[in-house]
């Protein structure tokens, strides 16, 4: 691998010389994106290209593994036992519920923050702020060991705060444990998505927002009647980013997986990708279920991408 | 992004002056200015106080943390937890925070430039298959590290660079929403003018790229720098497959393997709750230095 990230080519200075300027830019051009051009290669083509190769062959392992065994063509036999196995799918049905469950309401809480921070009426709105977006730079594991620990019995003080009160909680139960995870993902996203929003906001002419006024129109009927509108196009996008997020998801429920029956190893794609290849060795299923999530995520986000272009050009 | 905010009466201390703009003049201002003050309140407590835990659960040693109350400032044990977390397994933790440090500052700042420099050469000049180059980098951007972490093990096994320190090294410097904000950021920040006044006092190309538009470039730069920081030290799936000997572990991985040790001997978890502390520190102080910058990050990611 460490051979294709090669030195910038003094091969394109051997070009017949033409202008000096406009062999010299081509000649910087070059340069300046041969190593970004190395890595797509080297990290992203060949990876791609391999993974979709190995989904195709299966490894023979009937010397016990010596010498690596046989490869054998099987074609898609791999993808049709991803496809046909209910963990895989399985792991598929839970994103989905997920995302039922987080999108509306990270949408929903952020913007409604956003349009408050926007109303002019917050003391300390600068602070406010950096609060609710300081979780973002929490990393993932982290997040999710801290919530884990507010989770877990015996640790929590929010459960202990419940007992007090003769209120037994379990919040890694088996219809608990997926909201459990959604609020993780709430609480690292929330001020993110709060700041895209606002800063859309911002992006509004004043003009608008105080003809809205003038014509009689009160605080929350301006919010939602001319701002949301408005910044539609970012709802879009946080919808976009936060589906791609969801089948995505590993750190969370890896770790909520040491804790808790509830979360199986194969509980989203990602577990699945990782138990096939390391904890059942089998090559051909991990590449094939990762293919398959490759392609779900890229017709997603194409699709989404689409829809939004296609809209904003109806809208503008 | 500030100065154009309507700001109220009482504003933050060093806030731009008060300019009542777009309020609403509803004959009940003072409940509506009170349910969305107690809004914000009550967001900034969600995600404070799980924060306020974890500071305050650092200072618990393993009985206390799961005795007594959490707010009882009875037991204070933060500096033996500290030599604790360093002396623990032979000192693991330290090589874990230096290891993440190589990862995330020096990966961040060669895939930075390697970025940076890429979405430079796409904005300022013309070559072949141009932007068909750019179609596969915004396929880069749609696809997610995690989904390449597993082929990128099948491919790093194949050339025998599993478990070393470039299989997690090389794969994050490969940013393409970097290029992409880069591109974005050149075309506002260096104008041509200035790449032609540079051309006619006779400097090259690449010089004039590292003299003069880099440094234009500079607040970019550091954008997309922050990005790449934040995202290689969040970064678990890809060094949970690379990796398995334990002093190449980055934190998050490091973090991940105590934890699970903490399910069976709890002597981990104190170490783990300050660990978790200490990882967080260099990227909230990053982001408190920095913040002017992902702040225009964010908005040309958002805005487009």
């Amino acid at each position: 691998m460490s051979s294709k990230r090669k030195a910038p080519p003094s091969a394109a200075a051997a070009d017949p010389p033409r202008r000096t300027g406009r062999r010299q830019q081509r000649i910087a051009a070059t340069v300046l994106l041969t190593p970004f051009t190395a890595l797509l290669i080297a990290v992203f083509l060949i990876p791609v290209g391999y993974a979709i190769y190995l989904s195709l062959f299966s490894e023979d392992h009937e010397g016990l593994g010596f010498g690596g065994g046989r490869t054998v063509f099987t074609g898609l036999r791999s993808y049709l036992s991803v496809l046909q196995d209910p963990s895989f799918l399985s792991g598929f049905g839970t994103i989905a519920l997920y995302c039922v469950i987080f999108v509306p309401l990270v949408v929903i809480s952020s913007l409604a923050l956003a349009l408050v921070l926007d109303s002019g009426l917050i003391r300390l709105r600068r602070t406010a702020q950096m609060l609710v977006y300081l979780p973002h730079a929490v990393p993932g594991i982290i997040a999710a060991v801290i919530w884990l620990y507010l989770y877990t019995p015996g640790l929590s003080p929010v459960i202990k705060l419940f007992a007090q009160a003769d209120i037994t909680i379990d919040f890694l139960g088996l219809h608990t444990v997926l909201p459990s995870i959604v609020n993780i993902a709430l609480w690292s996203g929330l001020g993110y998505n709060m700041i895209i929003f606002y800063a859309a906001l911002q992006a509004l002419p004043r003009e608008v927002i105080e003809a809205a006024t003038i014509d009689g129109a009160g605080g929350i009927r301006t919010a939602l009647q001319v701002k949301v509108p408005i910044v539609r196009a970012s709802v879009v996008l946080v919808c976009m980013f936060s589906l791609i997020g969801a089948l995505q998801l590993f750190t969370e429920p890896m770790l909520m997986n040491q804790a808790t029956p509830m979360v199986n190893s194969r509980f989203t794609p990602n577990m699945y990708i990782y138990d096939a290849a390391f904890r059942r060795n089998n090559y051909g299923l991990a590449s094939a279920a990762s293919v398959i999530l490759l392609i779900v995520t890229c017709v997603l986000s194409y699709a989404v991408t689409r829809w939004s272009g296609r809209r904003e050009r109806r809208v503008g | 992004m500030t100065t154009t905010t309507p700001t109220t009466a009482v504003n933050t201390a060093g806030g731009p002056p008060a300019r009542p703009l777009g309020k609403p003049f509803g004959r009940s201002r003072l409940t509506s200015r009170g349910i969305a003050n107690a809004v914000v309140l009550i967001a900034a407590l969600y995600t404070m106080l799980p924060a306020l835990w974890l500071v305050l659960a650092s200072t618990k040693n393993a009985d206390a943390l799961f005795g007594s109350d959490i707010f009882s400032l009875g037991d204070f044990s933060f500096a033996r937890n500290l030599s604790d977390l360093f002396s623990m397994d032979g000192g693991l933790y330290g090589e874990w925070y230096v290891n993440s440090l190589l990862y995330a500052v020096v990966g961040a700042l060669v895939g930075s430039l390697i970025s940076v420099s890429a979405g430079y050469a796409f904005d300022k000049y013309e070559f072949r298959h141009k932007e068909k180059l750019f179609g596969l980098v915004l396929t880069g951007v749609m696809v997610p590290p995690t989904v390449l972490a597993l082929p990128l093990y099948l491919v790093a096994s194949n050339v025998g660079m599993v478990n070393t320190f470039w299989a997690v090294f090389i794969p994050v410097l490969f940013n393409p929403f970097g290029v992409y904000l880069a591109r974005l950021l050149s075309s506002g920040y260096v104008p041509n003018e200035v790449l032609e006044a540079s051309r006619m006092d006779g400097a090259g190309e690449l010089q004039t790229y590292f003299r003069v538009s880099l440094r234009m470039l500079g607040p970019g730069f550091v954008t997309v720098f922050l990005f790449q920081l934040t995202a290689i030290w969040n970064n678990f799936f890809l060094p949970m497959v690379m990796l398995s000997d334990q002093h190449l572990y980055p934190l998050s991985l490091g973090l991940y393997t105590w934890n699970s040790a903490a399910t069976v001997s709890p002597e981990y978890y104190p170490l783990v709750v300050i660990g978790s502390l200490l990882a967080v520190v260099p990227l909230i102080a990053a982001f408190v230095l920095l913040q002017r910058y992902w702040k225009s990050g964010l908005t040309a990611g958002s805005v487009k």
